[in-house]
């Protein structure tokens, strides 16, 4: 547990405050910079990497924290490089993070993508969800006027309830599914696209998520 | 390259106290229509004037005046976008051409603001749509700019021109289509590190196709979305205009080159990938690499224009040296995203005589700078990234590099140096050798690092810059710094009008040293520094004259901060998290404060967790 700890991101105060390194580390809660934490687990005993490494890296990562001085916790936004700066250099790409799948809503001018790994929950993907298509222009086609109004007034999974749009998912296998019916995490490790599609076209999906949901 | 230019900071607008009017005496005399003709014959000059704060001046004589100024202005500069309402902006500039907006606080870019906090262009669009039918350009930073609203831009602006966006986020490729295609009089297309959505729009192919386009520049290498490539061709080939062109890193160097060939009139270039793409890389590598560098180093022979180059998002460096033929032009050259080395630096910067601009990686080493000084004798502004922007990380720049710089570079105007151990003479050799400063930027990444030869603090090194750079109006500190640093900073810091602290200082005498010496002071970014309530209590005098404080894990408390807002009314005070939980305040501290004057009261935006006070 205290190599978890030292995981932690801290935002402590310097030391002439009275307050010290020592002061209980707190988790600051995800902002996006997941590379802090990925760079920061370089610092600690290899065997929290979560990657496989050889072991000449292994040695390689205790010998750098045994030379420097005791490493400090990594803090949010320091030292002041913006995150594109940090992503894109070196020609290292860190999208092995990011859980990105598309989002489209059947009538929408638009397509999305998402991160799915920003969100805990399916109310908060449905709140995005929401924000998201809001925000199309009411503008020449009225089918996308009264769709926006349905996003403005109720979330996502209220749908569900109605017969007019509802949201699913493609899975692993290429099936489509719908969304809510397994617990979130087993959702974001098998979505592979999102579809809010009509509620006339979805009445297929139910018997088979159950089912799917049986043999698992 | 535009990212934070020291601009004139006077507000403008939204300066409600120089809204007051002093009565003319003209109620003396008769003469008959005295105020007509005065106020024609001053329109008549005024739309001459530039300077905002010259504007501001004129405005300030009487009403006639005011009246004739706010006629007269043209273009519109918002520094913080909730100093002031978009409606209060339209009625008092009734014939605006161009409009710049700057949101969020800086420290935003490095995550310390929750990502919904805030500074939607959305209100201010709509309100403009109606108020400046001849809207031409918009350029704004640290906005939130949803598609809807550059659908707005487009079809509510029919002489629109040109749209900068830097720093923004909130759009997508969508959005880009829609201006692309109905911006019929589109000049400048200038996306710069936006946060871009990709919709999976194939928006280059949505500019209006078979005629020329008016386009003069088109900035796009912050997208991250692969492009077609066809339709790019083409549109260059049909932009008879265009002399800026920065590509995304999605363009492999041989479509560079086919791009390069058909613009030879380009001034300004951004390379994308710079290297090959992917496949070529392991099949052709033997084959025709003689011929293909000749090809390159030709292509860029031809475009004896290019004075400002960029790019090399993915390079390889065996074919920088294609660069050559134009290193004698160059007054810009930015290599902050190519990992090169000293030896892959020499050949090329030692062409570069009337370099004047140059971002690049700690990569090169202090050899490479070395190399800069003993080249580029005009250089004024240098920028030098962290390639591993972590502490205790090898970082192979140091005071040897800033050393050399300040003996080469004398004309030195603008520096921002990354670094992990620093030395006081440095410094203030620097401070001596280069008297131009007007922005010097240090950042050692070690924080609490002192003088890595004598142990001392790096106060007087940066006393130094504050005493001998007479210009100075900028700057950002860091290392080991006690209150006396301050006490120079406030002292002789009389023109800084920006300053950023993080992790320096040891008591509140060292903010009261700032905010009751720098009379100049504008904006004000502090974050883990140890400074509270007495010390902001003893910034009253002055925060009605500053754009923003922001100080984040520091030792304010929310009574202290509830007392300034109680004896500054029209001053909008806003605590939250950064990490956007509710409450504000991290044990018995407020997480981070910011707060800014304004004419229209607390925003109606906030979010649930900014607490106003």
């Amino acid at each position: 547990m205290m190599h978890l700890k030292e995981t932690e991101l801290c935002l402590g105060l310097p030391g002439g405050g009275g307050h010290n390194q020592e002061e209980p580390l707190k988790i600051t809660g995800k902002r996006g910079f997941s590379e802090t934490t990925h760079l920061k687990l370089n610092f600690v005993q290899p065997n929290e990497s979560s990657s496989s490494s050889s072991d000449v890296s292994k040695d390689t990562t205790t010998t750098l924290y045994v030379k420097s001085p005791p490493a400090k916790a990594q803090v949010v936004g320091w030292p002041p490089v913006r995150n594109h700066r940090k992503n894109v250099i070196g020609g290292k790409r860190k999208t092995e993070e990011a859980r990105l799948v598309k989002v489209s809503m059947d009538g929408a001018p638009y397509l999305r993508k998402v991160d799915l790994k920003m969100y805990k929950s399916y109310q908060q993907l449905s709140d995005a969800l929401a924000n998201m298509f809001c925000s199309f222009t009411t503008g020449n086609d009225g089918r996308q006027g009264m769709m926006t109004e349905l996003m403005k007034e109720s979330r996502l999974m209220d749908l569900l309830n109605s017969s007019e749009y509802v949201p699913s998912y493609e899975d692993k296998d290429g099936d489509w599914m719908l969304v809510g019916d397994v617990p979130w995490q087993m959702f974001v490790d098998s979505c592979k696209r999102l579809r809010i599609m009509k509620g006339s076209d979805a009445i297929g999906l139910a018997p088979r998520a159950m089912e799917k949901c049986r043999n698992s | 390259m535009t990212d934070d230019r020291s601009e004139m900071s006077e507000d403008d607008a939204g300066d409600g106290t120089a809204a007051r009017s002093r009565n003319s005496a003209a109620g003396d005399y008769f003469i008959p229509y005295p105020d007509q003709v005065l106020e024609n014959v001053l329109e008549n000059v005024l739309v001459f004037l530039k300077s905002r704060r010259d504007r501001n001046a004129v405005s300030l004589v009487c009403k006639s005046w005011y009246r004739a100024e706010a006629y007269t202005r043209s273009d519109v500069f918002i520094g913080n976008c909730y100093a002031v309402a978009p409606r209060r902006v339209t009625q008092r500039f009734r014939r605006v051409r161009s409009v710049t907006i700057k949101g969020r606080p800086r420290f935003a870019d490095f995550g310390l603001v929750p990502r919904d906090w805030g500074a939607h262009f959305s209100p201010w669009v709509s309100t403009m749509a109606i108020a400046y039918r001849s809207l031409e350009k918009i350029h704004l930073k640290r906005m939130s700019v949803t598609d809807d609203d550059l659908a707005v831009i487009a079809h509510s602006f029919p002489t629109f021109k040109e749209l900068i966006l830097v720093c923004c986020e909130g759009f997508g490729t969508s959005g880009l289509a829609v201006v692309v295609s109905d911006c019929r009089r589109l000049r400048v297309l200038e996306l710069i590190e936006d946060d871009v959505s990709d919709d999976e729009v194939d928006w280059i192919s949505c500019f209006p196709v078979d005629i020329p386009t008016n386009l003069e520049s088109l900035t796009f290498d912050c997208v991250e979305s692969p492009i077609n490539f066809d339709s790019l061709e083409k549109l260059v080939a049909r932009s008879p205009f265009l002399k800026k062109l920065r590509l995304n890193r999605y363009i492999s160097i041989a479509q560079l080159y086919r791009l390069i060939i058909r613009a030879p009139q380009l001034t300004h270039l951004g390379t994308g990938s710079f290297s090959p793409p992917e496949q070529q890389q392991q099949q052709q590598q033997q084959q025709n690499d003689n011929n293909r560098d000749s090809d390159f180093v030709s292509a860029f022979a031809a475009c004896r224009g290019i004075v400002c180059l960029s790019g090399f998002r993915e390079i390889s460096p065996e074919y920088l040296p294609a660069i050559v033929p134009v290193c004698a032009n160059l007054t810009s050259l930015n290599l902050s995203y190519a990992n090169i080395d000293a030896e892959q630096l020499k050949p090329v910067i030692r062409h570069c005589h009337k370099l004047q601009v140059f971002w690049v990686l700690d990569s090169i080493c202090d050899e490479g700078l070395q190399a800069v000084g003993a080249t580029c004798k005009d250089l004024r502004e240098l920028r030098v990234f962290p390639i591993d922007a972590t502490e205790n990380a090898e970082v192979p720049v140091s005071d040897v590099g800033l050393l050399a710089i300040s003996l080469g570079c004398r004309k030195l105007r603008s520096i921002l140096y990354f670094c992990q151990q620093m030395t006081n003479a440095a410094v203030i050799a620097m401070s001596k050798n280069c008297p131009d400063l007007v922005v010097f930027r240090l950042c050692i990444i070690d924080r609490y690092r002192p003088d890595h030869v004598t142990g001392e603090p790096m106060d007087e090194g940066f006393g130094a810059i504050v005493k001998n750079c007479k210009k100075l109006t900028r700057l950002a500190v860091s290392g080991l710094l006690t209150d006396r640093a301050f006490s120079y900073i406030g002292q002789y810091g009389k023109l800084v009008r920006t300053l950023s602290v993080a992790f320096n200082g040891e008591s509140d005498i060292g903010l009261k040293y700032i905010l009751e010496g720098c009379t100049n002071l504008q904006k004000l970014e502090i974050r883990d520094s140890p400074f509270g309530d007495s010390a902001l209590w003893s910034g009253l005098h002055h925060f009605y004259n500053m754009r923003f404080v922001w100080m984040s894990s520091c030792r304010v408390t929310r009574q202290g901060c509830t007392n300034v807002a109680r004896q500054l009314p029209r001053l909008v005070v806003e605590v939250f998290r950064g990490d956007g939980v509710e409450g504000g305040e991290r044990g018995d501290f407020v997480d981070t404060l910011y707060m800014y004057r304004s004419l229209d009261g607390p925003r109606a935006d906030a979010p649930h967790y900014v607490n106003i006070l």
